[in-house]
Order: C-alpha cells, then structure tokens, then sequence
C-alpha cells in the first residue's frame, strides 16, 4: 500500500474527505461504490485505452529538449501532453470519466473550467458521446480565454459565466456543485482536477497517471532507465502533476517537484500560491490546504495564469507538501512568461502559461549535469497568445 | 441522555406544538449590528424558532439570495467571534430555540471545541453544516456536541435512502431537516406532487426526531402544506428577500403575519 495514494476512507494524510452537502451524498456514494468496479473492468480499459490511442493521439512524445538542455546545463525531457487532442492533458481525464459517466446511466454533463482547456475537453467528449454539455466558467476567465469559450461554443457545449465572488475558477466550481445539487439523477460531474469530494482527486489521478506510465516506458528506451532524477509539474489542482508524478510516488529517489502561482508574489496578496499562503481547510467537498483569512473565508487568488488561479490544490498535494515529499516552488507571473517566451524561442514550442511556471523552476534552482529531468509540459499556448503578446518581451 | 439534552430549547418547543415556524437570517445583515435585534422582532412577530446564518465566502449550498447576503455580511465585517460577542445578550433578548447555520470551514478554524463551548455559554440550542458529514461528524465532532448539549441537525433530500434515513435519525438531535426536493436554497417554488408523495413516505417511516421541511417554503400556503406533512418548515430566501426590501420591526411584523396568517 503506497503511503501517498489514497485510503479507504478518502483521505490523503489528514486531507481528502467528502464534505458534501446531503444533496450530493446519493451521486458522490453512487460513483464511489462503482467507479473501481467500473474502471478496473477489462472492457473499460479496452475502451479508454482505444480512445486514447486513436483519438487524443496517445503516447504523447517524451522530447529530449537539447538547447533548454544546454542552457540549463542538464538533461531534460518534456512530456508532450500539449500534443494532445485539445492541447492539454485534460482529455485524458474526460475521456475516462465521460465512459464511465454512460456506464453509470448518465445523460447529462457538467464541468467547470478555469483556463478552459477543461472544458474544452469536456465539450469535446460530450460531443464525441452525444451528451448534454454545460459548463460552468469564471466571467474574468471567460474574457481572458476568449478563444477556449468559442471553441467550447462550436463543439456543441453551453457556457454559462460564474458572476459571483472572484468570477474565475472557485466560483465556477461554486456554480457547478450548485447544478449538481440541482439535478443529482442524470448528471454527472466532470471534475477536471484531483480535487472535489472523495473519489474524485482519487479517480482523476489513475486517468492521468497514463503520463507518468508512458514516462516509464519512454525513457527506459532512451535512457535506459525507467525513473527520472526529478519530474517538475505545475499545481493549480494538480491534475497533470499528479498525472505525472503518480508512477514515482513510492520511488524515493524520485524527485517531485511542483511549481504553484505566486502571481504578482507571495508577500504581494495577489497571489494562489496555496502551500506558501495556506492552512488546512475544507472548499469544494475535500480537506485541504486552503488560501483562507483567520475566520476562515476563502481568500481570493490571483495568478497571470487562469488555470493554476485556485485557492486550493488537490488532497494528494496537500499530502506530499506535509509529508516533505514534494518540492513547491512559487513562481510568479513575470517568471512563468520570461520561461514561456524562453521555449519557445529555444525549442519551437509555445507552452501554455501553465505550464510556463513549471519551466521556470529551471531559473530557481540548479541541476547536475548528468540528471535526468521530466517537465510535463501540460498544454499549449495558443489560448494565451493574448496574454503573451499584452505582456510583450520578446 | 443527560440533562442538558432534555432542557434544550428546542425538543420543549416540538413537544409544545406543532406547525414550527423556523425563520432564518444571516448573521449582520443588512447591517453589522442587526443580528440581535432581528432575532429579537422574530421572536415578538411569533416565529418559534431561529436559524442564524454563519456567513461564508463560498455557500455551495446556497441560491443567490442567500449568497447575496452572505457577502454582504462578510463586507459588514461579521466573523463568528464577532457573532458569538452579538450573542452574548441572547438569552436576555430571546426565548424561543436559536440554531446556528454555517460550512464546516469556519467553524474549523474557529475550532470545534472552543464553537461549542460559546453556543453553550451564549443559548445556542443546535447547529446546522450542510456540508459536514456525517461520519465526520461521528468520529471528530459529536463528542464535544453532546457534552455541551448542542443538537446536530442532519439534512435529508429527495434521493436520500431509507436507510440512510434511518440512520441520520439514530444520530441526529432536536429534528431532521427534511430538504423539499433537490435544490440549493431557494431556487425552487411551490408543492409539486412528487413532494407531498416524498413527505408522506417520510411521515410513514415514524422517525424518532421531529421533521421541519426546508428549501421552496415562501409563502402561508407553501407552509401551511409543509406543516400537513412534518411539524413544521423554515424560512430563508424568502425573508432574506424581505429584508432587502426593509429590516423594520413592522416589516418583519408584516411577513411572520402574513406566513402565519396571525393578527
């Protein structure tokens, strides 16, 4: 039994849990009963695996970065989830959940997004299956990734803005639960990162942990070994980190490492860094840690970045921070565009901005020459070309 | 049970009456000051129970109106240890059953022990977390609940089980919150016919704990057929909505009057 994954009972540690309204126990304890059941049976596997194989273009390449490799003076491999269908990893997931929600008699869809890359992988499954798609979206987000909100649009999905508190993901994620709590029978939720109540951050985690399988495999061709010295990854929730971290949990020698939003900095009170700012708490249906002022109201975050704009992270998270397993970097806005504008005049490859701040670890900290490093470079850019080209230099 | 549970406030009014009027309002709003006082002309209006509002900044639970006022409250500068120094007077002030609503964050940070402690010491009779659950509750809270004689009160829904049911009444103190139909607060109106079925269906089980039914009750008529099925219904949005409108001690008058249909 590995001492980072998930209990019997939910928990990561002391954080998981399901804290959630009544409303919601009879479609939170439905899809616990089953979704093991579910997941675990060969015809499930059978269909994911097709579908990832043919239609998200799965394995994904592990690119040895030879000039980012030269500059930093060490060995890295980005994982290149940005090839996916849809441009992040986030497909990966609704695949998985979008299957099991038809074996759970499911008719209807909804999600939350934050940059968008969620939701537009969650229209795009719904349009792949046939299903009802709503998802829920902050206003700020909705203005600042313009281009996800059409796509979403064409694929067939209604996108309804989330107007209350900060207008960007915890609200939209608010907005969500509320339309589950409305319609509990033939809805089924897509939850987009490990967060949520118990069994979500569990159950998103096996569908993303395809990443850290294939790294695996990828680089025991090309390196002749199947574990990296470290594997960096960007935390909003933590789905493509805790993707890409999840083969290596139990491999100590593995070093993890996780890069949060510091926005504007940590000290600055614009900022979403959740390990440097946070205490254990409860948002969204999990303990956690949580960005929260002495009485315990969720504090507002701020990142340049809408997907890692979250007060929270995922239980798993929470988990490997207090137990000293993983290491947090803050990075902040202006770090994550100069490492983001840096690949791609480096490699050819504009990263999301996500992504961005987990590429700026490498002006943070030194490697050794001979390491061999994994960035799961988690999605595109092309939905923040705006951000990148307000912010201008380049 | 020990003697604190048979005192409280709140079994004395079941075994009083029938047809409750639960009324609840969130904790300093409109204004910062208005907790005490509100509490005070609903109890003089003729409501029989109160539910006070612990503002918090993410109320999944909650429609807009009663967000709304949420986030003004919070504006408003109102904290629990502000709500608790509110309620110091209460017992003064008023003497039918007050409840506490809130999420599980706040009264976390607050601290479970210490939050019991001052529902104890200011009159509180039971508390209300939607989104704490019930194990949870088994395994960290009850314990200082009950040596305060403090009622948890548990929410049931439509697509709550049987058993589930039955096991929320082995746990649950002064009544179950019987949610109408499945719905954040405030979002749905009216009976609708698959409601009465569900409350009759609740009625039959003969729960040991009375039942209040909760969420769409607005109006004389939507109480009057709650109060049929259960011993009685609370109030929210609806006089949330009303206090947006005016916070007068008439005004409140006004709408207990016109739920109750009393002179």
């Amino acid at each position: 039994m590995s001492e980072y994954n998930v209990n019997e009972k939910g928990y990561y540690g002391q954080f998981g849990g399901a804290y959630i309204p009544e409303m919601l126990y009879p479609n939170v304890e439905e899809l616990r009963t089953n979704y093991l059941k579910i997941i675990k049976s060969e015809s499930f596997k059978n269909e994911f695996d097709h579908l990832l194989k043919t239609y998200v273009g799965r394995p994904t390449p592990l690119y040895f970065a030879s000039r980012l490799s030269e500059k930093y003076n060490t060995k890295i491999y980005l994982k290149r989830e940005d090839l996916c269908h849809t441009g992040a990893h986030k497909v990966n997931n609704t695949i998985g959940q979008i299957i099991l929600a038809k074996r759970l008699g499911k008719a209807k869809i909804i999600a939350e997004t934050g940059a968008g890359q969620h939701g537009v992988a969650t229209a795009t499954v719904c349009a792949l299956m046939g299903m009802e798609c709503v998802v829920y979206m902050g206003e700020v987000d909705m203005k600042r990734q313009k281009p996800n909100v059409e796509r979403m649009k064409i694929l067939g999905a209604e996108v309804r803005p989330a107007t209350s508190g900060s207008k960007t993901l915890k609200d939209a994620t608010n907005e969500a639960m509320r339309h589950w709590i409305n319609n509990p029978s033939d809805t089924h939720y897509i939850i987009g990162s490990v967060v949520g109540p118990h069994p979500y951050p569990d159950m998103v985690a096996r569908f993303q942990s395809v990443i850290s399988e294939e790294i695996q495999n990828q680089l025991q061709e090309v390196e002749g070994r199947n574990a990296p010295d470290h594997v960096i990854a960007c935390v909003g929730g933590g789905s493509n980190a805790a993707g890409a971290f999840y083969h290596f949990l139990d491999e100590k020698n593995v070093n993890l490492i996780a890069a949060e939003a510091a926005g504007a900095g940590v000290t600055t009170g614009k900022s979403a860094a959740t390990t440097a700012l946070g205490k254990s708490g409860v948002l969204h249906g999990s303990k956690t840690l949580l960005m929260q002022t002495e009485d315990g109201q969720v504090v507002e975050p701020y990142s340049i970045s809408a997907g890692l704009d979250y007060p929270g992270i995922g239980p798993i998270h929470a988990h490997l921070f207090d137990a000293g397993r993983s290491e947090f970097h803050a990075i902040t806005d202006e770090e994550a565009m100069i490492a983001g504008v840096e690949l791609s005049k480096l490699e050819g490859i504009i990263p999301a901005i996500e992504s961005s701040h987990a590429l700026a670890v490498f002006g943070n900290r030194k490697f050794e020459k001979e390491e061999v490093i994994v960035l799961n470079l988690s999605g595109r850019g092309d939905k923040d070309l705006e951000t990148y080209i307000k912010w201008g230099k380049y | 049970m020990n003697d604190q549970l048979v005192m409280n406030r709140i079994d004395q009014a079941f075994s009083k009456k029938k047809g409750v009027l639960n009324i609840y309002f969130t904790a300093g709003y409109p204004a910062l000051e208005d907790t005490l006082r509100i509490a005070k002309d609903l109890e003089d209006a003729g409501a029989d129970m109160l539910e006070i509002g612990m503002p918090f900044s993410d109320p999944v639970a909650d429609g807009p109106t009663i967000q709304e006022s949420s986030q003004q409250a919070l504006e408003n500068g109102m904290t629990i240890e502000r709500l608790f120094e509110q309620l110091k007077d209460l017992r003064k002030e008023v003497s039918i059953p007050v409840l506490l609503m809130g999420y599980v964050n706040p009264i976390i940070q607050f601290g479970v022990k210490q939050f019991c402690n001052k529902c104890e010491e200011v009159g509180v009779d039971g508390v209300i977390i939607p989104d704490l659950p019930m194990q949870e509750y088994l395994d960290s809270y009850q314990t200082h609940f009950k040596q305060k004689g403090i009622h948890n009160i548990f929410l049931i829904s439509p697509n709550t089980s049987e058993d589930r049911i039955k096991e929320i009444d082995r746990n649950s103190g002064g009544f179950i919150y019987v949610v109408s139909s499945s719905s954040i607060t405030g979002a749905k109106k009216g009976v609708q016919d698959g409601q009465v079925e569900y409350y009759k269906r609740i009625q039959s089980m003969d729960l040991d704990n009375p039942q209040l039914i909760g969420f769409g009750i607005s109006d004389k008529q939507t109480f009057e057929t709650a109060c049929n099925y259960s011993d009685g219904a609370i109030i929210g949005s609806a006089f949330i909505k009303k206090l947006m409108q005016g916070s007068d001690k008439d005004s409140i008058k006004e709408f207990v009057k016109s739920i109750k249909g009393i002179k």
